[in-house]
């Protein structure tokens, strides 16, 4: 197997869960942009159809982690490994025939402002030519209705959606290939906090839908506690803390308690910047 | 000793600083380039870009030719006429329009309407992650982006600078004569007498290098562009200067290689 085409990954990764294998495995993973570190040996297990949840401050490295696996950017030094595999040394085109199997719900939606809703759930669907434009309609009329959306929705364009629309058609975009790995940046961000609890069921929904693994980054704890198996914390680049999510704000270390509690006080200093 | 070696060093940071651009540019255009002869192909995208070009530039550029002959005609004959050479007027203009108005005027409006739109639309991709989303799905941003908006902008500026060069042309016909009082047959006959295909095709040839480094420029600019409203806003200006520097820069070099001889 020269890498992960799709046609390889489904037999890739079953072997690779009955061997216990992680589905993502980060070890030393480093990264400096002009000289600042951002990433400094990050180590990272996320198993097989669990949901991992990624806290951090600002300018900690959640985003880069994220990004690094997805390819987005480039580390400097350490493995990153999926099914076992090693990304970063897999040829260009493999790498990017790895992008068939991931889905990526981002930030700000990150919507095709160019493209109507229905074009831009298939997307991915359309450009890869797996299916008709008359088909991906009603692909998308399909997947819009999983989050929560009419089918007429598909006819508007994402300027036209509120903040939260957005969201559920981006978490649409991000599932409608059906991805085995899906990544989501801070998906309750700019969301009052009954939308922000509506879009982590979806999310909690679709991902043991699809049986995926899922990484998420994100401030919000509650959200981190919904929608999490595990959680990870990330400060200055490393991962300081692993353990369930359910435990976020009692986990008994105080650098995490400090930040999911949102206090003050404690280990971790906050730079102010001027 | 410092005060020697310090403006040297800017002056050498500069130049270094240049060729690096210069170098970046190249190697995004040939990727993109590269693109052109790799499937998938966008055929849709190409076409959308086209017609923002061709279609839409229109006006302007008509209107730009139809005036820059005008003026041309009346330049022209105050000039000519110190030398009792009026009868020369129409060849100087088909020969000026064709060879260097058309196309350089064409490109340099065309530079500020699409420059300015590519850089604006892609910068806007960037800062927002939509460039990010592309690749996220499996689709290489420089093929989907970049490469139909190139081939758009060399195949649609040679359509813009023939429409020019007919609009230019009739522009100072008829400023020649209503104006001027030159007999319509004669003035026409005078110009199309004169005209040859090496005048319009070496037109073209530049109009279609033009095209292309405005589309190149709108979409470098805009694809590096950083940070968020104002990144975009400079991204903006500097496709449309670089664009339209490098329309005249190459403008003469072109002109060089056609007509040294």
């Amino acid at each position: 197997m020269s890498g992960l085409a799709p046609r390889d990954a489904t037999e890739a990764s079953l072997l690779a869960a009955a061997h216990g294998v992680p589905k993502i495995r980060m070890r030393g993973v480093k990264k400096a942009f002009a000289g600042k570190v951002v990433l400094d040996g990050v180590d990272l297990d996320v198993p097989a159809q669990s949901s991992m949840v990624i806290l951090g401050g600002s300018g900690s490295g959640k985003s880069v982690t994220i990004k690094s696996i997805l390819g987005l950017v480039q580390p400097d030094e350490g493995v990153i490994e999926i099914d076992g595999v090693n990304v970063l040394t897999l040829p260009r085109r493999d790498r990017e025939a790895l992008g068939d199997r991931i889905g990526m719900l981002f930030q700000n939606g990150a919507l095709f402002d160019s493209l109507p809703v229905w074009e831009n759930v298939c997307f991915k669907l359309l450009a890869q030519n797996r299916i008709t434009r008359a088909k991906a309609r009603d692909r998308a009329a399909e997947v819009l209705a999983q989050v929560g959306l009419a089918a007429s929705v598909g006819d508007l364009s994402p300027s036209e959606l509120s903040g939260g629309m957005q969201k559920r058609v981006a978490l649409a975009r991000a599932i409608a290939a059906k991805p085995d790995i899906i990544f989501f940046d801070e998906p309750t961000t700019g969301l009052d906090p009954i939308m922000g609890a509506v879009i982590d069921g979806l999310i909690v929904d679709c991902v043991k839908k699809l049986g995926a693994t899922a990484v998420s980054i994100t401030h919000d704890m509650a959200s981190a506690r919904r929608i999490g198996d595990a959680a990870a914390m990330i400060f200055k680049g490393k991962i300081v803390w692993e353990g369930p999510a359910a435990t976020l704000g009692h986990s008994g270390n105080a650098m995490v308690d400090q930040f999911a509690n949102g206090e003050r006080e404690g280990p971790i200093q906050m730079e102010l910047r001027r | 000793m410092d005060l020697v070696l310090n403006p040297l060093a800017a002056v050498g940071r500069g130049v270094l600083g240049a060729c690096r651009t210069v170098g970046n540019a190249a190697l995004f255009a040939l990727e993109a380039v590269s693109h052109l002869f790799r499937p998938p192909f966008y055929g849709r995208l190409f076409l959308k870009a086209f017609f923002e070009i061709a279609y839409f530039s229109l006006p302007v550029v008509a209107l730009t030719a139809v005036f820059t002959g005008m003026v041309l005609v009346l330049q022209s004959y105050t000039g000519f006429a110190r030398f009792n050479a009026t009868g020369a007027v129409a060849n100087l203009v088909v020969l000026s329009i064709t060879r260097e108005l058309g196309p350089v005027l064409a490109g340099l409006m065309v530079a500020g309407r699409i420059s300015a739109s590519f850089a604006a639309e892609i910068g806007t991709m960037r800062v927002t992650d939509q460039i990010d989303a592309l690749t996220t799905l499996s689709t290489n941003p420089m093929k989907y982006l970049v490469a139909p908006r190139l081939l758009a902008g060399a195949l649609a500026m040679p359509l813009l600078v023939l429409v020019a060069d007919v609009l230019g042309v009739m522009g100072g016909w008829l400023i020649a004569t209503l104006k001027l009082g030159f007999v319509s047959a004669t003035y026409l006959k005078a110009t199309f007498d004169f005209l040859q295909f090496d005048d319009v095709f070496s037109g073209l040839v530049k109009a279609s290098v033009f095209g292309f480094i405005v589309a190149l420029m709108g979409t470098w600019c805009g694809y590096n562009s950083k940070g968020g409203a104002q990144g975009v806003g400079g991204a903006t200006t500097t496709a449309v200067v670089t664009s339209s520097i490098l329309i005249l820069a190459l403008d003469y070099v072109l002109t060089e290689m056609f007509f040294a001889q």
